[in-house]
C-alpha cells in the first residue's frame, strides 16, 4: 500500500515537511490538487497571452504586439491551453474522482502517478522560458507545420521538441495508470456497463491519449532528426514532403480534440442528471456514442487538410467520415436533453455550467459540422470561422465542462459549499463574455478574415472590437472564479456527504471533505441508500 | 393620441433597425457571395447547411428551454423516472443521418466541379515567398512579383489608413472575364495558401510540389485576398489583388507587358554601360532597402535577433564584397534570405549592395557597378 | 490479490507496448505515406528515381495532350535552371526528347539535385521517365553549363479527363558534406 509522505516524515521544518509532502505524495487527491492548480496556473498564463492578442487586435494596425512576438503569443497561447490548461484539468479530476468513484483506495500505480505530475512543471518552465531566449518563443502555430517549424523554426524550437516529448511521457504514463486503476481497482459487481460516466469516457479518453501522444513524440522526433541531423521526413530537398508532417500531426491532433472534449460529455452526464433528479437517459447508448467517436476520430484526421491538393476520393471519404461524427454526437445530446425531460430541475452552478456546455458546444459541433462539407471548407478554411468554431468547442465546451465540475464537486473536496450567488455571477458573466468573444469571430471568418494575423483590414474593425471587449470581460470573470475557489478553501458552509440531494456515485457516500484516505475497505456496491446518510 | 405617435415612433424605430440590419449587417455577418459561379454554389450550400443547423438548434434548445420552464422543481417537483428508449434512440440516429446524406449530395456535386482543372483557357503560376507573390504568365512566358503597397507608416499608426488598408498591392495579378483560368501554386519557402474569398479559390502552396485550382470570373473588377496559411513574420501583410479585364482589354494588356519588358531591358543596356557615382547608387540603394529590406533588417540595419541578423557591422556587409554579392543575389539556405536576382534589376541590386557597405556606419566606400551584377547573372 | 497483481502487470506490459508501437507506426507512417503516393500518386511525385521500363510494344494513341515544363531554383542555388521547352504537345505512347539547361554562375563546383512534382497529381503514375537528369545528382564546375536530357513517353492509358499536364523541377543545391560522403561511398 502507498504511504504518503506526510505520515511518513515527522518533526521537519514546516517548509520542508510541506514541501516534501507535495513533492514526495503517491496520494491521487493530493495528486488530483497538483494537477488541478497546475492547470489553474496555466490558464491564467495562457489567458494573458490571449489578452495580448485580443489587445493587438482591438483595432487595426500594429499597437503592442510586434508581428514576431503576436506570432508567439499564438503559438504559446494554443500550446499551453491545450496541453497545460485542459489536459492537465482532465487528469487532475480523474485523480480526484476516478478512485472514489469505482471504489478503490487510490490509483493502481501512486509512484508513477506522482512522476507523471512532477514531469510537467518541468515541461512548462522549459517551454515558457523560451518566451526570453534569443530570437524568441515558438511563432509557428500551436500546429507547428514544417518547414516553418523545421527549416525557419526559431532556435528554441528544440526547447519546443524537448517540452512536448516530457509532456507526451506525462500524458502517455498517466493514461496507462488510469487504464489499469479501472480495469482493476473497480469495486466488485461494478461491471464496466455499471460504471459512472465519467469513469467510460476517461477509459475511452485514456486509450487514445496511449495511442496518439506516441505519434505526437514521433512527429516531433521527426522534427528534431530533420533540423539537426539531416533527415528531410518533411523537405522535398531530401525526398520528403511537408504534407506529410500535416499527415502525422492530425493523425495525433483529431483524436487530440476529442480527447478534450470526452472526459467533458462525461462531467455534464454526472451534473445533468443530479440537478434533473432523474437517471440518465439512455446510459448505454451513451457509452456507445462515445467509443462510436473515438473510433470515427482516427479516420478524419484528413478535413484538417482539404487545401493541401487532395485528390477527389480522399476528400469525399474524409467528408462522409466527419459528418458521420455528427450522428454519435448528436445522441450525446438528444439523451441529455431527454434527460433533463419531465426531471425536477434546480439550478445551481454546476447545472448552469452543465446547460451551457451543451448549448454552447452544440453550436461549436453545428459549425464543425459545416466545416466538414468540403466546398463549403475552402471558404472557412484557415479563417476565423475555424478559430470561432474551435473556441466553441473548447471554450464553453472543454473548460466549461472543467468549471462545471470544479464547482460540483469542490464541496466534496474541501468540504465547504462555494458561495452560490457568486457561483451564478460567475457564470452569467462568462457565458456573456464568452458570446461576446467569439461569436462575433464567425462573422469575421465568414467575411474573410484569415486567422492567425496581426493586423487586419478596415472592414473587420468592428466585430474585432467587440471580440477584444468580450475577452477582457472573460478574463475578469476567471479572476472571478480564482476567487470563489479560494473563499470556498478557506471557509464557506459545511456540505454534507451527499452535498447534492440527488447525487447519486460513491464519492458521495464518503464525508465532505473526503480523508485522505477512502475505501480501505471496499465499500458495498450497488449503494445502498443509507450509505449516503453519513450525517 | 400620443399613444398613436408612441407606436408610430417605434414603429418607425424598429424598421430602421430592421432595414439596417438587412443591409449593412447581414452582408457583413454573411459569407460573401463572390463573383464565379462555384463561390454562389458554395454560398447555397453555406445557406444550407446553416438553415439545417439552425432549424435543429431551435428544435433541440426549444425542447431543453422549455423543459428548464416548465420542468423546474418548483413547478414539477416530481421527476419522473424513465431513462430508456429503444425507439427515441433509433429515431435519434436515424433521422439526423438521413438530414446528413441530403447535405452530403449538393457538397459531393460541387465538389466534383471544383475538383476538375481541365480544358483551362491560360494558365498562372503563383509562387509564393516570404511575404509575397510572384505571378507567371505560362502562355505568354513573363511574369512579376506583387508586393503590398501599404505604407508602413499606416502600419505603425503614424497615418491615416486608407480605404484598402493591407489589401492594396503594387502589380496585381490581371485576369480575363469569362475563361477557365488554371493557377498553379507553389512556394519557395514555407507553406503558403492563395485564397481570394470573391473566387473562392483557396489553394496550398508548398514548396517542392505544386497544386492545382481553378477558376472562371464573369464580371470584370477588382478582387482582393490574402494569404490564409500562417507563414511566419508577416503573414498578414501579403495581400492578393486581382484585376479582372475584359477579354479584349486583356489581350491588350499582355501585349503591354510584353512591350515594357523590352522597354526595360532597354533601359538595363543603358544602366550598365554608364559609371554610378557612390552618391547616385546610395539614393537609390535607399529606396530599394526600405522596399525590400528594411521589414527584416530594419530601416537602420539593427536587424531582429538571429534570423534576421543586423547589417550594420554585419560580416557580410563589411566583408568580401563578392559573397555580399552572392548572398543578396541567390539568397541562402535554409534561412529566409531569399534570392533577389529575380526580383531586382541589376541596377537596383547594385545600388541595395552599395547601400548596405556604406550606410549604418559600414562606411566601406566600396562601389558595386551594375555592369558587375550583369556579368555575375 | 496475487491475481490482481499479475493482471496489473499484464495490462502495463500491453498498454506499454502499445505505446511503444504506436512510436514505431508513427514513423512507419512514412513509408506508408510513400507507399500510399505511389498507389494513387497523392503528392505528383513519383517515390521512385530509378528509370521506368523501356516499353517493349509502344501502344500508340490517337490521343494528344499538352505537357508543361517548370522550373524552380531553391534558395541559395547559385544555378540558371529552365526548361528549354516551355511545353509540348505530345502523343500517348510515343517517347520523347526534350532538356533543361542548367548553367553553374559561382566560381566553385557546385552540385545540385532536381526533385518532380506533376500536376494533375494521379497524372505521375502515367509519366514514364527514360532518361532523366533527376535520378541523380548533377555536378557543374564554376561558370560550366550544360542540356541536361529528359526522355519520357506518356501512358496511353492517361484517364480521359486529363488534358493538361505540368511537370516542375524544384532544384536544390546538395551540401558539400553529402557531396563527399557520397563521392566516399561511390569510391
Amino acid at each position: 500500500m502507498a504511504v504518503t509522505a506526510d505520515h511518513a516524515i515527522p518533526n521537519r521544518s514546516p517548509l520542508i515537511a510541506f514541501l516534501s509532502r507535495w513533492l514526495l505524495t503517491t496520494n491521487h487527491k493530493e495528486i488530483g490538487t497538483l494537477y488541478l492548480w497546475l492547470s489553474f496556473t496555466l490558464f491564467f498564463i495562457a489567458g494573458a497571452m490571449a489578452m495580448v492578442i485580443r489587445l493587438e487586435l482591438f483595432q487595426p494596425g500594429i499597437q503592442f504586439a510586434e508581428p514576431l512576438f503576436y506570432n508567439q503569443m499564438v503559438t504559446m497561447h494554443g500550446l499551453i491551453m491545450v496541453f497545460g490548461v485542459v489536459m492537465p484539468g482532465f487528469v487532475g479530476l480523474a485523480n480526484w474522482l476516478l478512485p472514489m468513484m469505482i471504489g478503490a483506495p487510490d490509483m493502481a500505480l501512486p509512484r508513477l502517478n506522482n512522476f507523471s505530475f512532477w514531469i510537467l512543471p518541468f515541461a512548462f518552465t522549459l517551454l515558457i522560458s523560451s518566451l526570453f531566449m534569443e530570437g524568441g518563443a515558438p511563432n509557428f502555430g500551436w500546429t507547428f507545420y514544417a518547414p516553418l517549424s523545421t527549416t525557419y523554426g526559431p532556435p528554441s524550437t528544440d526547447f519546443f521538441i524537448l517540452g512536448v516529448h516530457l509532456m507526451g511521457i506525462s500524458s502517455v504514463l498517466g493514461a496507462i495508470n488510469i487504464i489499469v486503476t479501472i480495469f482493476n481497482l473497480r469495486v466488485e459487481g461494478m461491471t464496466l456497463m455499471k460504471m459512472p460516466l465519467f469513469v467510460w469516457t476517461w477509459l475511452i479518453t485514456a486509450f487514445l491519449l496511449v495511442m496518439v501522444m506516441p505519434v505526437l513524440a514521433g512527429a516531433v522526433t521527426m522534427m528534431l532528426t530533420d533540423r539537426h541531423f539531416g533527415t528531410s521526413f518533411f523537405s522535398a530537398v531530401g525526398g520528403g514532403d511537408p504534407v506529410l508532417f500535416q499527415h502525422v500531426f492530425w493523425f495525433f491532433g483529431h483524436p487530440e480534440v476529442y480527447i478534450l472534449i470526452l472526459p467533458g460529455f462525461g462531467i455534464a452526464s454526472q451534473i445533468i442528471p443530479t440537478f434533473a433528479r432523474k437517471k440518465l437517459f439512455g446510459y448505454h447508448s451513451m457509452v456507445y456514442a462515445t467509443v462510436s467517436i473515438a473510433i470515427l476520430s482516427f479516420l478524419v484526421w484528413g478535413h484538417h487538410m482539404f487545401t493541401t491538393g487532395m485528390p477527389l476520393a480522399a476528400e469525399l471519404f474524409v467528408m462522409y467520415a466527419t459528418m458521420l461524427i455528427a450522428v454519435p454526437t448528436g445522441v450525446k445530446v438528444f439523451n441529455w436533453v431527454a434527460t433533463m425531460w419531465r426531471g425536477s430541475m434546480t439550478f445551481e452552478t454546476p447545472m448552469l455550467f452543465a446547460i451551457g456546455f451543451v448549448i454552447l458546444f452544440t453550436i461549436g459541433g453545428f459549425s464543425g459540422l459545416m466545416l466538414a462539407l468540403v466546398p463549403a471548407d475552402f471558404q472557412y478554411h484557415d479563417t476565423f470561422f475555424v478559430v470561432a468554431h474551435f473556441h466553441y468547442v473548447l471554450y464553453p465546451g472543454a473548460i466549461f465542462g472543467i468549471m462545471s465540475a470544479v464547482y460540483y464537486w469542490l464541496p466534496k473536496w474541501t468540504g465547504n459549499m462555494y458561495d452560490e450567488r457568486l457561483g451564478k455571477l460567475h457564470f452569467w458573466t462568462a457565458i456573456v463574455a464568452v458570446n461576446m468573444t467569439f461569436f462575433p469571430m464567425h462573422f469575421l471568418g465568414l467575411a474573410g478574415m484569415p486567422r492567425r494575423i496581426v493586423d487586419y483590414s478596415l472592414q473587420f474593425a468592428d466585430f474585432n472590437m467587440v471580440a477584444s471587449i468580450g475577452a477582457g470581460m472573460l478574463g475578469l470573470t476567471q479572476v472571478l472564479f480564482l476567487y470563489i475557489v479560494i473563499k470556498t478553501i478557506r471557509g464557506g458552509d459545511k456540505a454534507t456527504s451527499r452535498v447534492w440531494e440527488s447525487a447519486e456515485g460513491l464519492e458521495w457516500t464518503i464525508p465532505s471533505p473526503a480523508p485522505l484516505h477512502t475505501f480501505s475497505a471496499p465499500p458495498q456496491f450497488p449503494i445502498p441508500e443509507e450509505a449516503y446518510q453519513h450525517d | 393620441m400620443t399613444s398613436l405617435i408612441n407606436r408610430l415612433c417605434r414603429g418607425l424605430i424598429l424598421s430602421t433597425l430592421l432595414a439596417f440590419y438587412n443591409t449593412a449587417f447581414a452582408a457583413a455577418m454573411d459569407m460573401r457571395p463572390g463573383v464565379t459561379d462555384i463561390s454562389q454554389r458554395i454560398l447555397q450550400i453555406h445557406h444550407y447547411s446553416l438553415a439545417i443547423c439552425v432549424v435543429m438548434g431551435v428544435l433541440v434548445f426549444g425542447t431543453m428551454f422549455y423543459s428548464m420552464y416548465a420542468h423546474r422543481r418548483s413547478k414539477h417537483p416530481k421527476p419522473a423516472d424513465f431513462h430508456e428508449s429503444m425507439l427515441a434512440e433509433i429515431v435519434w440516429t436515424a433521422v439526423p443521418f438521413l438530414i446528413l446524406i441530403g447535405l452530403a449530395i449538393p457538397a459531393t456535386s460541387a465538389l466534383r466541379e471544383i475538383e476538375d482543372n481541365s480544358n483551362a483557357d491560360l494558365t498562372v503560376l503563383i509562387t509564393s515567398s516570404q511575404w509575397k507573390w510572384h505571378y507567371q504568365y505560362l502562355d505568354a512566358d513573363f511574369g512579376y512579383y506583387s508586393n503590398m503597397s501599404t505604407p508602413t507608416e499606416q502600419i505603425n499608426n503614424l497615418e491615416t489608413k486608407s480605404k484598402n488598408y493591407i489589401l492594396e498591392v503594387d502589380n496585381a495579378l490581371v485576369l480575363p472575364t469569362s475563361k477557365k483560368v488554371r493557377f498553379l501554386t507553389t512556394s519557395d519557402d514555407v507553406i503558403h495558401s492563395w485564397w481570394v474569398p470573391d473566387f473562392a479559390v483557396k489553394q496550398d502552396a508548398i514548396p517542392g510540389y505544386i497544386n492545382e485550382a481553378w477558376t472562371r470570373i464573369e464580371v470584370p473588377g477588382l478582387f482582393r485576398g490574402q494569404c490564409a496559411e500562417l507563414c511566419g513574420k508577416d503573414h498578414a501583410y501579403m495581400p492578393i489583388e486581382v484585376e479582372v479585364l475584359p477579354e479584349e482589354e486583356f489581350d491588350q494588356w499582355i501585349l503591354d507587358q510584353l512591350l515594357a519588358i523590352e522597354l526595360a531591358s532597354g533601359q538595363a543596356v543603358a544602366d550598365r554601360a554608364k559609371t554610378w557615382t557612390l552618391a547616385e547608387l546610395m539614393d537609390i540603394g535607399q529606396t530599394v532597402f526600405i522596399d525590400n529590406c528594411a521589414t527584416c533588417h530594419e530601416a537602420d540595419g539593427s536587424g531582429q535577433g538571429s534570423t534576421y541578423p543586423a547589417l550594420a557591422g554585419g560580416e557580410i556587409p563589411t566583408g568580401d564584397m563578392s559573397t555580399h554579392i552572392e548572398r543578396v543575389m541567390d539568397g541562402a539556405v535554409d534561412t529566409e534570405m531569399q534570392a533577389w536576382a529575380p526580383q531586382l534589376s541589376d541596377l537596383e541590386l547594385a545600388s541595395v549592395i552599395t547601400y548596405e557597405r556604406n550606410a549604418f556606419g559600414n562606411d566601406l566606400g566600396d562601389i558595386v557597378q551594375p555592369l558587375t551584377i550583369f556579368e555575375s547573372r | 490479490m496475487t491475481e490482481r497483481r499479475n493482471n496489473q502487470r499484464k495490462h502495463i506490459i500491453l498498454l506499454s507496448a502499445l505505446a511503444v508501437g504506436m512510436v514505431g507506426f508513427s514513423f512507419a507512417l512514412v513509408p506508408l505515406y510513400a507507399i500510399f503516393c505511389e498507389v494513387t500518386g497523392l503528392n505528383g511525385k513519383k517515390y521512385e528515381r530509378e528509370i521506368s521500363a523501356e516499353p517493349s510494344v509502344l501502344q500508340v494513341s490517337e490521343r494528344e495532350v499538352t505537357i508543361q515544363f517548370l522550373a524552380q531554383v531553391g534558395r541559395g542555388m547559385p544555378w540558371e535552371f529552365r526548361p528549354t521547352e516551355s511545353k509540348l504537345k505530345v502523343r500517348l505512347g510515343e517517347v520523347h526528347l526534350t532538356s533543361y539547361y542548367a548553367r553553374n554562375r559561382a566560381d566553385q563546383a557546385v552540385t545540385g539535385q532536381a526533385v518532380p512534382s506533376v500536376s494533375p497529381a494521379y497524372a505521375s503514375n502515367f509519366l514514364h521517365k527514360l532518361e532523366c537528369f533527376c535520378f541523380t545528382q548533377q555536378q557543374l564546375e564554376a561558370g560550366e553549363d550544360q542540356q541536361m536530357a529528359l526522355r519520357f513517353y506518356i501512358d496511353a492509358e492517361l484517364p480521359e479527363d486529363i488534358s493538361m499536364l505540368t511537370l516542375s523541377y524544384s532544384l536544390f543545391q546538395v551540401p558539400d558534406v553529402e557531396v563527399a560522403s557520397l563521392a566516399l561511398a561511390s569510391n
